[in-house]
Order: structure tokens, then sequence, then C-alpha cells
């Protein structure tokens, strides 16, 4: 396998995190675990809006990835963090490989509002699920790696941040390789001009087909990752405001390079948990204001401060 | 095809920047350690819950801190600050959900250093932090929430404690009422917010009201969406079932606007409402909730919480800084102040010292100490979970001063489960062992 | 036979506090494809300076109480003309021609900005404005009582509707906005402000929204998180109808609002669903919404 200078880029990044997590304190890790985990979500958002689509549900795999991991491990003895992971993707891939056969006949804000609904109707069907408690959610824990069962607190924590920068990191070389690719190419022509795209003799339904499940699956492996994190899952998870969330961080990342999802969830974490602490009160408006200047000032998200000069735009 | 050698440079330009700055976060949080006890308060600040509960409790917070460091609280309590340190409350918003509230514990104990945590009024929150107070070995006091999984899904909990009463205390008390001020009441209804506080609250009051009251039978039950605050199909569907008693565990908005449209369309007329967290908005019906309405206040909080020295001075502080009086949330939150506090001081340390984690789990394991609402046993959930009665009353409004009419009081030993016993099966078998006055 | 009547007065209640909800969104939709997040801000904006005038009115000096109605609708008139112009010249205008999803986004940035702004302006403690409400009083039939406002509510949305409906297509500035909604390029070409039109349609969006508010306001307690709450049902309102369509509005409201009403009644355990499940169906077989115009696609 021949690697070009952007993924060993993100190789050499990943390793500096995973040395930066052995150094750095119990709440900062737990931070860019969950930002890096949220990433996972927006790769899926950021996947469809290539192609032209925006879902304002995608909460609806990252919920599926949670409560799977959780569920394994509760009802169905699954502890293997792998395994809950993997079975996560594969509930994710098929619920996805079913409702995109409807989603991917929509376009625009259609699409958007009944990928919407469908995240809707798993969040009423939680809620009404007492014996998987319902809004206040269940537990997550006693899992295991390979066998392993890392050592509570601090161990797992680290155990846990490691697995998502891995991940992280073969979503992102994946990614990377999938937009080179010529299908990659495709979404963006997709997005320009489906019709043309037809005239080529492809078939932009087919294509959006397959990237909605493949957005499934890696948002339901950001969903899953954020369960082991936290410990806990909730209906929360499928709620509308939360892929609300992943939509603002994708566009505040922008769709100009793989790595901008990263970024911008742990820049959208970082300015989330101060405005927290600082304006307790009014914390929402400053993330507000944040998407607007970004909007504003950086129509192509943060990635453009890094690619601007490349491309010679003004400054 | 593009320039890859500068996007390398750009790549780890952008990396080592974005650890930079973690770590110039990360420094910035050790110099927490300022010789003051540094609370965190988690409470709701934004959206639905912030005006009925956040906002009261964040409000008791403040002037109870303020009163502790000048030392202005009668006795036990008279001692400035805690255990002679000044408090530090680092005030942070419950709103967001789980997931946001465990990054957020964990900010305030590992970056913001504070020795204690008081919070959380939502059950998912409550149990989403518990287990990460028991991995941070962090002192926390749960002073809302009411689910009773907070303990039974957490049975080895050493951290967390929780100085409210579980919210099957509520509805046990409600029907205890029901059956000694109405015993002939036949016909019972409910409407609950579907999520797992008005499931919960439903399922203790039907099972309770079986045990209690066998001749009344449920003619109607109604789960409207949380926040919905339009109630015109639900309130037909209850009305056209003729029933004696509307039972809701609607809390905030949602309660306020309940009131006021099925009591503008007479159900409230034709029925007596029982509203479980009613207190909470006392000052707020005037005259838009009928006499005579059933309401609680989820323990010997606000409205009904008993005349004793403590109390009047907090009932005097918090109506001279808000010009309110302290509605139940406030109550609990004075409550669990109140708690640590005593755990801080009896916890063996000497004076202007600050006790450990453990130190103040074991002072305040099984505990009993005073508090606005009385006397607080720590006696159940092996001394984890607070013990008390509960009250309810009727609200009365006339020439413009609203008032509680009949209240009726159960003790602790009367409405909650013996150690050990879940509510559940406590309430199925017929509450054995119940010692009620 | 007590409840099919009910769910017909319920539904109807219900429908055309929706169509009130969504007539502003959908208008602002069809004339300027922007599809706006902040729309239940506006309706909140609108509850809490009806119910902070209604309650001043009340607490200082009880005058007639017919006065209130009139206090509720200026209340809504003015908040909703006012926050209208700002948004519309101050952050919108600048945004025209920018990718119709991106102004989704815009939108919700400016909901989080709004939502904390009003609890700076209006505090978290829950407003009242109860007295209209009561005040017209109920009428029974049999057992169900029914309030009078919500009455006069359904009568209200009847004639907005109506009004809208007259203004679009029987004005002439109607015409000029339908020559917008059909072709802006052709309508610019022709001379038309297309500009001017954009600030008309956008006030009168938030208007519409304000007032939406402002009329809900008597029945509830107007606390924050309550725009949130209608944001989602006034798009499914919409999307079933058809983006832009007045009467998909409408007719997408009436389907909601009964089929609600009915799951209430009759099966209250699919009551959570029924928004999604009807938009779902409808979308399943309409793609467009029910009054959606099927797009040319251009090549």
């Amino acid at each position: 396998m021949r690697l070009d200078k952007t993924e060993i880029s993100l190789g050499l990044v990943a390793l500096a995190c995973v040395l930066f997590g052995f150094v750095s304190p119990g709440w900062l890790i737990f931070l860019l675990t969950i930002a890096l985990a949220k990433a996972l979500v927006v790769q899926g958002v950021v996947m469809q809006m290539r192609s032209g689509l925006v879902s304002f549900g995608q909460g609806l795999f990252y919920c599926i990835g949670g409560y799977t991991v959780g569920m394994g491990g509760q009802f169905f003895g699954i502890h293997d963090a792998i395994a809950a992971l993997s079975l996560g993707m594969f509930v994710a891939i098929v619920i996805a490989m079913l409702l995109g056969l409807l989603l991917t006949r929509y376009r625009e804000i259609f699409f958007a509002m009944l990928s919407l609904a469908f995240s809707m109707i798993l969040f009423g069907i939680l809620v009404k699920s007492q014996e998987l408690g319902s809004t206040d959610g269940f537990n997550v824990h006693d899992w295991t790696l390979f066998g392993w069962a890392p050592e509570a607190g601090a161990g797992s924590q680290h155990t846990v941040f490691t697995m998502t920068v891995v991940a992280g990191l073969i979503v992102a070389v994946l990614l990377h390789r999938y937009t080179k690719a010529g299908v990659g190419v495709i979404c963006e022509a997709v997005r320009e001009n489906e019709v043309r795209v037809e005239y080529l003799g492809l078939s932009p339904r087919w294509l959006l087909y397959g990237n909605y499940v493949a957005a499934a699956a890696v948002s339901a492996l950001g969903g899953g990752l954020t369960a082991l994190a936290t410990g806990h899952v909730d209906p929360e998870m499928a709620y509308w405001t939360t892929s609300g969330e992943f939509v603002f961080i994708a566009l505040l990342g922008g769709l100009g390079h793989v790595a901008a999802p990263f970024i911008a969830a742990i820049v959208f974490s970082f300015v989330r948990t101060y405005a927290i602490e600082f304006v307790p009160h009014t914390w929402q408006m400053i993330l507000g204001f944040t998407l607007l200047a970004v909007i504003i000032f950086l129509p192509k998200g943060l990635w453009s401060l890094v690619s601007r000069e490349k491309t010679g735009e003004r400054a | 095809m593009k320039n890859n050698k500068s996007k390398f440079s750009k790549y780890l330009v952008s990396g080592v920047a974005a650890l930079a700055l973690a770590a110039g976060a990360a420094g910035s949080a050790s110099a927490a350690e300022n010789g003051k006890f540094r609370v965190g308060i988690v409470t709701f600040l934004s959206g639905p819950a912030a005006g009925p509960f956040g906002v009261p409790s964040a409000n008791a917070a403040k002037v109870l801190v303020d009163e502790l460091n000048k030392g202005n609280l009668p006795a036990p309590y008279d001692k400035v600050g805690i255990n002679g340190l000044e408090i530090e409350a680092v005030v942070i918003d419950e709103a967001g959900g789980a997931t946001k509230q465990v990054e957020e514990y964990r900010n305030l104990v590992q970056r913001q250093k504070v020795d204690a945590v008081i919070g959380y009024v939502s059950s998912g929150d409550c149990l989403a932090i518990a287990p990460v107070a028991e991995e941070l070995k962090t002192f926390t006091i749960a002073y809302d929430c009411g689910t009773p999984r907070l303990f039974a899904d957490n049975p080895d909990a050493a951290y967390m404690f929780r100085t409210g009463l579980d919210a099957s205390v509520d509805n046990i008390g409600a029907v205890r009422y029901l059956a000694a001020t109405r015993p002939d009441v036949t016909r019972l209804a409910g409407i609950q917010q579907n999520y797992s506080w008005g499931q919960d609250s439903w399922a203790d009051f039907t099972a309770a009201a079986s045990a209690l009251m066998p001749e009344a039978e449920v003619v109607e039950e109604q789960f409207p969406k949380i926040y919905q605050g339009q109630y015109g199909a639900e309130i037909s569907a209850l009305s056209v079932k003729r029933p004696e008693v509307v039972h809701s565990s609607f809390w905030g908005g949602d309660m306020e606007a309940l009131v006021l449209q099925a009591n503008a369309r007479g159900l409230l007329e034709d029925a007596t409402g029982l509203l479980t967290c009613g207190e909470a908005s006392f000052a707020t019906y005037k005259d838009q909730a009928p006499n005579g309405m059933i309401i609680g206040a989820r323990g010997p909080f606000g409205q009904f919480a008993p005349d004793n020295e403590l109390n009047t001075w907090f009932e005097g502080v918090y109506q001279n800084a808000y010009d309110l009086e302290p509605v139940y949330p406030a109550t609990k939150m004075a409550q669990a102040i109140l708690g640590l506090k005593y755990a801080a001081e009896n916890a063996g340390v000497g004076d202007k010292e600050i006790a450990s984690a453990e130190q103040l789990a074991a002072a305040m394991k099984g505990a009993t100490f005073e508090s606005v609402s009385g006397t607080v046993e720590m006696a159940r959930a092996n001394g984890h979970q607070a013990m008390q009665g509960i009250t309810y009353g009727e609200y009365h409004y006339e020439d413009g001063v609203a008032s509680i009419k009949n209240a009726v009081s159960f003790a602790g030993e009367c409405v909650t489960p013996p150690e050990g016993v879940a509510a559940a099966d406590w309430i199925a078998d017929g509450f054995p062992g119940a010692q009620c006055n | 036979m007590t409840s099919l009547l009910a769910v017909l007065i319920d539904g109807s209640i219900y429908a055309s506090w929706l169509f009130l909800v969504a007539a502003g969104l959908t208008v602002i939709y069809g004339v300027m494809r922007i599809l706006n997040m902040a729309h239940g801000s506006f309706y909140a904006i609108g509850a809490y300076s009806a119910a902070s005038l209604v309650g001043w009115y009340f607490n200082n000096g009880m005058g007639p109480a017919w006065v209130s109605y009139l206090l509720l609708v200026g209340a809504a008139l003015v908040a909703g003309l006012i926050v209208g112009v700002i948004v519309e010249r101050g952050l919108l205008r600048l945004m025209y021609g920018r990718d119709e999803i991106l102004m989704v986004i815009i939108t919700y940035a400016l909901l989080l900005i709004l939502e904390d702004g009003m609890k700076i302006v209006w505090g978290v403690s829950p407003y009242f404005a109860y007295q209209p409400y009561s005040e017209l009083g109920r009428t029974s039939l049999g057992l169900l009582k029914v309030s009078n406002y919500d009455v006069a509510l359904v009568g209200v949305s009847a004639l907005l509707g109506l009004g809208l409906w007259a203004w679009l297509e029987r004005t002439n500035q109607g015409k000029v906005l339908r020559a917008v909604i059909h072709d802006r390029e052709i309508a610019v070409a022709m001379g038309v402000n297309v500009k001017l039109m954009f600030t008309i349609t956008f006030v009168l969006g938030t208007t519409l929204g304000a007032l939406a508010g402002a009329l809900t306001a008597p029945a509830i307690s107007v606390v924050p998180g309550i725009g949130i709450e209608v944001i989602v049902l006034a798009f499914a309102v919409v999307v079933i109808g058809g983006l832009g369509s007045i009467g998909g509005a409408a007719v997408g409201a009436l389907l909601v609002g009964l089929s609600r009403a009915a799951a209430v009644h009759y099966a209250p355990e699919f009551e959570l669903f029924v928004i999604y499940g009807v938009m779902s169906l409808v979308l399943a077989f309409r793609p467009e919404g029910l009054f959606g115009r099927t797009l040319v696609r251009k090549i």
C-alpha cells in the first residue's frame, strides 16, 4: 500500500495525539475523545454534503451505534469493544440500506426533513421503551478489548481515546482515498449537476445510496465510541438538535479536506466548554455568533484558514 | 495535481496548533487551588427547566453561599464558609444532555478542581454522572433528580449521595393523601409527560392506588410529548371519561399551561387536580388554579417546609434577595449545601482544612443532619439516600393571597421502602413494614 | 359519538394553531427560498411581547378586557416588524445568493442567538397573559367543554389564511410576488424590485410568526424554549403541504391536527409518532408535498 503525503501526515498527527494522551489531564482526553468521536459522525454528514445532500438526521446512526454498543453489553453479552462497535456499524448499515431506498429519491430540503423524521421516529421508539430506560437511558460499562479489561478510570479512558484516534485515522485515510477516487469526484459532480451525471451513463441515485450507507456506518462508529467514552446512552442522541450540532460542526470545518471535521469538532468543543465556564447564561449566543462569523468571514469553513494561501484566495 | 508539500507542512502546523491550544488550556487549569472550598453547582440555566427549577436553585445557592461566607447562619451552621474556608461556587448550565454533562463534570473536577459537586435536576444526567463520580472519586450530591435507579443501578456507590427524595415517595405519598382525605374516590385519570419521569410517576401512582384504594379504577391515561404546551385534545379525552381525580407529574411551563387550560375548560372543576410537583409554581397560579387542587413539593420543601429556625432564616434571606418565597427546588438546593457543610465539618479534619472525598463520604454516610426541611436522615441506599416525610395539601387563593389548606404529612417510614427493597416490589406487596402515624 | 365530535373540534383547533405557526414559514420559503430555523424564535418573541404587555396592562389599572385583544395583536405586529426588519436588513441581506442549505444554518445561528437574547430581555421566569383566554368563557357540548378563545382562534386562522390567499392571488403586489416565486431572474429582468419584495416578505413572515406566538400566549405559560418546540412541527406541516404553498400549509395543518386528535382519543400510544408518520407517508407518495410544484430539472 502506497501512502501519499496527506496520509503520512494524518498518521503522524494521530501518533502525536496518542502520545499527547499520556501527558494531558483527564478532562482534556475526555473532551478530545468526544470531539473526535463526534467528528466521525460529522464525516458522515460531510460525505453526503459533498454530493449535495444535507442530513438533519445523522443522529439516527449516531444513536444506533451508541445503543447497539450499550445493548450488546447489557443484554447480549457482547463485551468486546471491537465486536460491539462492528455490530453497531452492521446494524446501521442494514437500516441505512432500507431507509436509503426511500431517502435517495429526495433532494435538498425534502431529504433533510425526511432524514430528520426517521431520526425522530427512533427517538420516539426509545422514549416509549421503558425497558431501555426511556429518556434516562442506561449505563455502558464492563467492556473489554480482545479479552483485556482496561482498569476503570484513567486506564479505560486512555484506551477509548486511543481507539478513537485509530478509528479516526482509518476513516480519514479511507475517506481521503474515496474523495480522490473517481467515484468520490463524481459525488461532487452530482452536487453540481445531477442530470449531466446521468447523461454520462451513471446512476446518481445508486451513488447517493452507497454514499448514504457508508456515511451511516461511519456515524455509527462515532456513536459507539461516544457510548464507550461517556459510559451512558440516552435517546437525546437521536433528537434533532443533536443532528443540528453535527451539521453545525460540518459547516464550521468546511468540505475542503478530510481533516477539517476533526479540527472543527475540537474547536467547537473548546469554544463550547469555555463559553459554558465563563458565560454560563449565554453560551448558546456565543456559539451562534461563532457560527455566523465563520459563515461570513470563512465561507469555506475553518479549513480555508489552512488552504487559503495555496489557492491564492484574497486574505 | 495539488501541491502536497505545502499541504504537508500545513498539516503539521494545524496539528501542532491544536495541541498547543489544548496544552495551554491544560496549563491554565492547575492554578485552581486557591485556599477556598470550591463547589461545582450544576443546574438548568437555560431551557424549559430553568424557570421552575434551575434558576430558583441557583439563586438559593448564591444567597446561601454569600451568607455562609459572612458566617450569618444560625447554629449549628454558624461557622464561616465551609469549615472556616471561604466557599467559591462554580455554576454550570445543566442543559444539553447527558453526554455533555459527563464532559462538564469532568471539566469541573479535573480542570476547575472543585472539592465537591452539587447538582442535577434531570434523572438522565444523574444516572450518567453517578459512575463518573465513582471513577473520579469526587464527593457528589444529587439535590433534585428523582429516579429510583440512581442507587439501584449503582449499588456500590461510594461518593454519590442524594439529599432529595426518590420519586416513588412522591406518588406513594400522593395516594396516601387521597386515601386519607378522599377515600370515596373511584375514578382516577392521569396525564403525564411522555418521558421517564412521567412514565415512572404514573406506574408508581397506579400501583400504589390499586394497593391502597382497591375500589378505584383508572379511567383514562394520556402521555403527551414533553414541552407540548397545548393540551386541548388531551383535556377533551380526560373530560369525557368523567374522572374524579386527575393525577399529573407535569412540571414547569407544561404544568402551568395544563392548569390554565384544564381550569378554563372546566376539567378541574369537575375533577380534583393532583400535581406532584405543583408547589414549584405556587406563586404563579393566582386565580387560574381552582381552590382545592392538591399540590406536592416532592418532600417537606418550599411551602411545606417546617417553621424551624433554619428555614425561617432561609426564607428571610431568600425573600430579601429575590422578593419571592423559596419554592421547593430552592429549599432542596439549600438542603444539599447544608449537607455538604455538615459532612465537611464532621469529617475529622482540622479547622480551615479541606477534607478528602473519602472523608466527606464517610462523614455523610448514614448521617443525620439538621436542614431547612427539618432533620434529614441519610437512612437508605447504604446511607447515601436521604429519608424524609412528605406533605401534600390543597391550594387556595382568596383576596389575592395564596395559601395551603388541609395539609397532611406522612412520615418517612410510611412512604419509603425499607432498605434493600425496590419501590415497585414494596408497593406490590402492600407496603409491608410501613410505619404510618 | 362524543369522542368523534371531540376529535373534530380538537383537531380543528390544533390545526388552526399549526396553520398560524406554519403560514409565516411557508411564505418566507416560497419567496426567498430560506427555510427559516429561527421562525420558532419569532414565535417566542411574539409570545413574550404579548404576555409582558398584557400582563402589564392587567397588573396596572384593569381597563376593559377587550383592549387586551388589541394589545395582543399590536404587540405581535410591532415585535414582528422590528425583529423582521433588523434581521433582514442587518443579516440576511448580506447573505442572499448563498446556498439554500447555508441559509438554513445562518438561521440556525440566529436561533441560538435569539434564544439567549430573549433570556437576557425577559429572564427565565414564566409570563402569563391568561385574562384574554379566560375572559371569553366556554361552551358546553354535553361532557365536552370547549374554550371560546380556542374556537375564536379557528376563525382568526381561517380569516388570516383567506387574507393571505387574496393578497397573493388578487392584488398587484401579490402578482409581483408570485412572479418572484416562479422565476426570480425573469422577475428582476422585468423590473421587479426583488430586494424590496424580500424585505416585505420576510417582515410579513416574522410578523405572522410573532402573531402566532401572541395568540397562543394567553393559553400557555410563556417560558424559555417554547420556540424550539414549534420549529419541527411547523416544518413538518409545511413539508407535508408543499413548501411555499399557503393552501398546502392549511391542508397539512388540518391533516396533522385531525390525525393527532384522533390518536389522542383512540390510540394514545401512537401520538408521539403521528406527525412524523403522516409526513413520511405523504412524502413517500408525493415527494414534493401535497401542493408542491415539481421543479423542472435544469441541465
